[in-house]
């Protein structure tokens, strides 16, 4: 038994700490989420030298050949710096094509995911707001040996820069996956200004769009099933970039909390101010190791997965809402200035809470799987 | 990372399993000399103390294999292992710690052996929380100390041989944690008096312990003269580390779960009202979050660092669990949760979960309150101001 992290994955979260307070610092960080879209592609060049958004796949496929818990240790540097970049959503879709594509599938599009000259993501949601099966509406006209996809994605996360759409349907009571490109005829997509302008989201709108069989995964035979483990891997890839965005909340709010004097102390001598605190480290410490066991579980316990990422999505989105409102309360006035960092914390906070499902989604999850 | 056991944990986690196979049947247990038979048992094995140091009676074991023990046995719905509670748990990690040769030879082959109950004579009337500015004296006459003054809330003080004791020999340090020494001292000793207190409960575990020049031979200091806060803290880390074990928590979640299951509440089964499932499935998710803290904290003993701070995240998630889950079967089951005693239904029912909502102090107040646990970790852990 062995609870901590690798020579190696310590040296991949000092390196990506490192990169990221010399590329992306927060004044970079506000520059980028002004732009249309969120997004620097010079950044997100960089990111990809260092093999970020191939680090999940496979050698083979140009990738970096790492695994979940690796992700994990990026992510929570990524969510530390608020970075604005698709990284989860490449990743994500990078993850459906590594575990339900069939080779020549694989040999199509992860190389360019993992170079960077693709970006992925998951068009899951629909207007229904609904994740899991019973939300994928969508359905699927039978057309040669493929299908024709009419109707809309909503929600669907970094939707104005990604090229390469994994996007659930329905065709004779099945769930299957089309991989949709955003040069197809028929697709078209539109994001809306959100709340943390660092995360971007909208729609994708597919008029008549054909999809050949060559374009369906492979391999997920079981539909739903398949679902349920994209989104599993969803909620982990997010929650850790919560974990990461907490813990920086956490230490600006402590740090904060030494330096301002009133009644003629540090507010943090005071329990009032010293005790919130305390019970932000306790849910940091317990959501980064509710966290650390659903990456591991990815790979090596994917039986353990779904409650797994439940409990570890559930615990955290609980505790960055608090730490969210806490982080901004503890500062005063101050902290509800735009110009200050830490309201960006709060923002962010409020993105994470219904991505991938919110703490009730997964609290009713946690109470069915455990037979309640 | 890697949450597998290694071939040689498993094989010993399969022993143990086989063991519990072959002692804990339902038939084993109904014999009147089953839990006497099963102490000498593991104690044969070793298993009681298992991480302790062979030449005293321990098992040698590791650390891993000991947690894998308590688990699998907890699992099973095992007895103890061993019977004194807090000489396993903090006692005789302190004396093996801090103890003389002679003090290790002389207290900790007892401990294992469950021949003498200890207790912990910390607190005082005027000193809670505020644990380092304790008064009761200890004079040093001879070969011995002299102590007078008074503990309060002294577990088990009524039913104990022995108390680890922490007087003050020293009135005149400026800082309040130097000057604190630690005694063992035996309760049959002339001027050692106990009067049980009652609990809200209507139990009387714990008591008030009055010392009236009450003579203790210096071989029984354990630690330095004057240094007995260092004994204490690494005691209450145990304490903490050992009040905030899971294997426990995860039955009593299991058996609350099976209650909301049976209980029909406003027409249909309780287990089915959104907000009795929430608060379930919250509980759960604090549980294995507990569980895991504690494998990360594992992993730092693994490496040879000791318990320190740390232990206080856990012991809050434990403080607000044992006031949850009481709470939470007493909505459950609704009137009915107001008698004491009920003929319906299985044991269970009858005594341990209402009492559950009067006996969370145990928990919450002992090993220090939750107030005292976020001073804890906001001053030594995140390094602000103390108050
Ligand atoms: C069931 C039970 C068993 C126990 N067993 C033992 C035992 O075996 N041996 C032993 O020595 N002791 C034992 N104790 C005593 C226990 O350790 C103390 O009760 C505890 O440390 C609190 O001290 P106090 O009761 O004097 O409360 P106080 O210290 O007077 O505290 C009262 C309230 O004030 C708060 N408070 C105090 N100081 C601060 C502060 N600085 N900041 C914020 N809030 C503060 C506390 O959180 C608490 O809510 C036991 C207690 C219980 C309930």
């Amino acid at each position: 038994m062995n609870f901590g992290l690798t020579e190696e994955q310590q040296m991949l979260s000092n390196v990506a700490r490192r990169f990221l307070e010399e590329r992306a610092p927060m004044s970079t960080v506000r520059d980028i989420m002004e732009s249309p879209e969120a997004f620097d592609d010079k950044l997100w060049s960089a990111m990809a030298e260092l093999g970020w958004p191939g680090l999940i796949v496979d050698e083979a496929y140009g990738g970096v050949d790492l695994g979940f818990v690796d992700l994990t240790v990026l992510l929570e540097e990524t969510g530390r710096g608020l970075l604005p970049a698709p990284l989860i959503s490449s990743s994500l879709a990078a993850a459906a094509i590594s575990e339900f594509g069939s080779d020549a599938q694989k040999q199509r599009y992860l190389p360019s995911l993992a170079d960077g000259s693709a970006i992925g993501t998951l068009a899951i949601l629909e207007d229904s707001d609904f994740l899991g099966p019973d939300g994928i509406e969508l359905t699927g006209a039978k057309e040669g040996d493929g299908y024709r996809l009419t109707g809309a994605k909503r929600f669907v996360h970094d939707v104005g820069v990604a090229t390469i759409f994994i996007v659930p349907f329905r065709a004779a009571g099945d769930i299957l996956f089309a991989v949709v490109q955003s040069s197809t005829k028929g697709v078209s997509s539109q994001s809306h200004p959100t709340m943390d302008q660092t995360k971007r989201m909208g729609d994708l709108t597919l008029d008549g769009v054909i999809v050949s069989k060559d374009d369906v995964l492979a391999g997920a035979s079981d539909g739903a099933a398949a679902l349920a483990r994209l989104l599993d891997l969803a909620t982990v890839a997010v929650t850790a970039e919560m974990i990461g965005a907490m813990d920086r909340a956490l230490e600006m709010t402590t740090q904060y909390a030494k330096d301002r004097v009133q009644f003629g102390s540090p507010i943090g001598k005071y329990q009032g101010v010293k005790h919130p605190l305390a019970e932000m480290y306790v849910d940091v410490e317990t959501s980064r190791s509710l966290l650390y066991y659903a990456a591991w579980c990815v790979s090596e316990k994917p039986e353990a997965l779904p409650v797994a990422a439940a409990r570890a999505k559930a615990y955290a989105s609980d505790a960055f809402t608090r730490i969210g409102i806490d982080g901004v309360q503890l500062h005063g006035a101050i902290g509800f200035t735009a110009e200050y960092d830490v309201q960006l914390y709060l923002k962010r906070s409020k993105w994470a809470l219904p991505a991938f499902g919110d703490a009730e989604f997964h609290y009713e999850r946690i109470a069915s799987l455990g037979g309640y | 990372m890697d949450f597998n056991l290694t071939t040689k944990e498993e094989a010993f986690r399969d022993e143990v399993r086989a063991f519990i196979g072959e002692n804990l049947s339902p038939e084993a247990r109904k014999d009147p000399g089953f839990l006497g038979g099963w102490l000498k048992k593991i104690r044969e094995k070793r298993w009681v103390g298992f991480n302790w140091p062979e030449e005293y009676g321990g098992g040698g074991g590791g650390i891993m294999e000991q947690v894998i023990l308590k688990e699998e046995m907890s699992k099973a719905g095992a007895p103890p292992l061993g019977l004194c509670m807090m000489g396993l748990q903090w006692v005789g990690p302190a004396i093996i710690q801090y103890g003389t040769d002679d003090q290790k030879k002389k207290f900790l082959p007892d401990i294992l052996d469950s021949k003498y109950q200890w207790c912990t004579g910390y607190s005082e009337p005027g000193f809670g929380s505020d644990l380092a500015s304790l008064q009761c004296k200890g004079v040093r006459d001879g070969d011995e100390y002299v102590v007078n003054g008074q503990k309060i809330w002294t577990s088990l003080a009524a039913w104990s041989d022995w108390i680890i004791l922490l007087t003050r020999t020293d009135f005149d340090t400026e800082d309040k944690h130097e000057g604190i020494t630690c005694l063992l001292v035996e309760m049959k000793s002339p001027g050692i008096e106990v009067r049980p207190i009652k609990n809200m409960s209507g139990s009387s575990h714990f008591a008030e312990v009055f010392f009236d020049n009450v003579r203790v031979p210096v071989q029984n200091r354990l630690g330095d003269e004057g240094k007995g806060w260092g004994v204490t803290i690494s005691a209450l880390a145990h304490e903490r580390s050992g009040i905030s074990e899971v294997a426990g928590l995860v039955g009593q979640l299991n058996d609350l779960v099976e209650l909301a299951k049976r209980t029909r509440r406003n027409g249909r089964p309780a287990s089915e009202q959104p907000s009795i499932r929430r608060r379930l499935a919250k509980a759960d998710v604090v549980i294995e979050g507990m569980r895991l803290n504690g494998q990360r904290f594992l992993t730092k003993q693994l490496k040879g660092e000791p318990l320190s701070s740390e232990t206080s995240i856990n012991k809050l998630h434990r403080a607000f669990l044992a006031i949850e889950l009481g709470d939470l079967a007493l909505e459950i089951r609704g009137s009915a949760s107001q008698y004491v005693k009920s003929d319906n239904g299985p044991g269970m029912e009858q005594n341990r979960l209402p009492s559950g909502a009067l006996d969370w102090p145990n928990v919450v107040i002992g090993g220090g309150t939750p107030n005292i646990q976020r001073n804890i970790i906001a001053e030594r852990i995140l390094g602000l101001p103390k108050d």
